[in-house]
């Protein structure tokens, strides 16, 4: 990296974790989407799912709409649970690793029978809170992180870029303000 | 699309979902703490997994329209379908910035994380359950009383 040439103090207050496990994890959840858009012309977000799981149960004419893709979206959630699983397998629990992967400090590691699980020290109230936030947001607001952020701002969609620019700078206040207030984890 | 989908188009959605999970996994974003420590500007490194994710999806939505007509599994047009813009995107931005803010965790990360081993997380998810019934609620509501004329106040 340039950066690191002319000044190491600086890319180290920056990426402290270095670049290269958080590029190349990119990298890859880009071409997760891809591959689902050259096989289907979809562009996947993992948001809709909460309401088109919810039309299994509910009969609000809100969640009927996504009947249609209720269940691929099931397979799709899935995907992503067991992609992450095969990644704990494998780089967390140390089976493989790359000069490329740097492993973390957060959070607890716990060691089950080889398989190496990670825990997180965020508080339950806060993630359970946040998450009912969340799950109104992204819906009310046409998308999250993996709609708007990656499909959204690939596909150049200004909707897309207006939400995420306004989601970025209220998500940093807010973790900015949780932090001065000392609420850790 | 439902009545007679190509025998490949399930199992493309899960390569497809696996990649993504790995990803978010390799990346660390699936860890609620990593974002916050993007968010407190203490480790920039997410911004390069927003970013690569999205230089990969800008080059293939990019040329693949402009290479081929039709997707081969349920042809479909690669036509751009955009979202039209509304106040709704800032409300809902706003309010999903508080929640990613206080909690550090977004959809597709909060399945990647169960996926790591982070049973913690279920509280996340219970609550993205708890908040899209909420505003579908709200909004099924609205749209009720809006089709069915009521008696004037």
């Amino acid at each position: 990296m340039v950066t690191e040439l002319f000044a190491p103090a600086l890319y180290e207050s920056l990426f402290p974790n270095g670049i290269s496990r958080y590029a190349v994890g990119g990298l890859l959840v880009g071409l997760g989407a891809v591959v689902i858009y050259l096989g289907t012309a979809i562009s996947a977000g993992a948001s809709t799912f909460l309401e088109s799981t919810l039309s299994y149960v509910s009969d609000q004419s809100r969640f009927q709409q996504y009947r249609g893709s209720r269940d691929w979206r099931i397979v799709f959630t899935l995907g992503i649970i067991s992609g992450a699983a095969v990644y704990a397998l494998t780089f967390q629990s140390g089976l493989v690793s790359s000069g490329l992967y740097e492993a973390g400090t957060t959070g607890q590691l716990h060691d089950i029978g080889g398989f190496t699980v990670w825990l997180t020290d965020v508080q339950p109230w806060r993630l359970f809170l946040g998450g009912i936030l969340v799950g109104i947001g992204t819906r009310i607001g046409k998308g999250c992180t993996s709609g708007h952020g990656v499909c959204g701002v690939g596909s150049a969609s200004k909707t897309s870029i207006v939400g995420v620019i306004t989601f970025l700078i209220v998500a940093i206040g807010t973790a900015q303000v949780v932090m001065a207030l000392g609420v850790s984890p | 699309m439902s009545q007679s989908r190509h025998p490949l188009f399930m199992p493309l959605i899960f390569v497809g979902g696996l990649i993504f999970g790995f990803g978010l996994g390799f990346s660390h974003m699936a860890r609620p703490e990593v974002v916050l420590n993007f968010l407190q500007f203490e480790d920039f490194g997410l911004l390069f997994v927003m970013g690569g994710a999205a230089v990969i999806t800008g080059i293939a939505f990019g040329l693949v329209p402009r290479l081929f007509d039709r997707a081969p599994l349920t042809g479909d047009t690669y036509g751009r379908r955009l979202k039209s813009f509304d106040r709704n995107v800032l409300i809902g931005g706003a309010i999903f910035g508080v929640g990613w803010g206080l909690s550090g965790i977004c959809p597709g990360a909060a399945y990647a994380s169960l996926g790591v081993g982070n049973v913690t997380i279920l509280w996340a998810l219970a609550g993205m359950f708890v908040g899209a019934y909420l505003q579908g609620y709200w909004r099924s509501q609205r749209t009720a009383s809006e089709t069915t004329p009521t008696s004037a106040d």
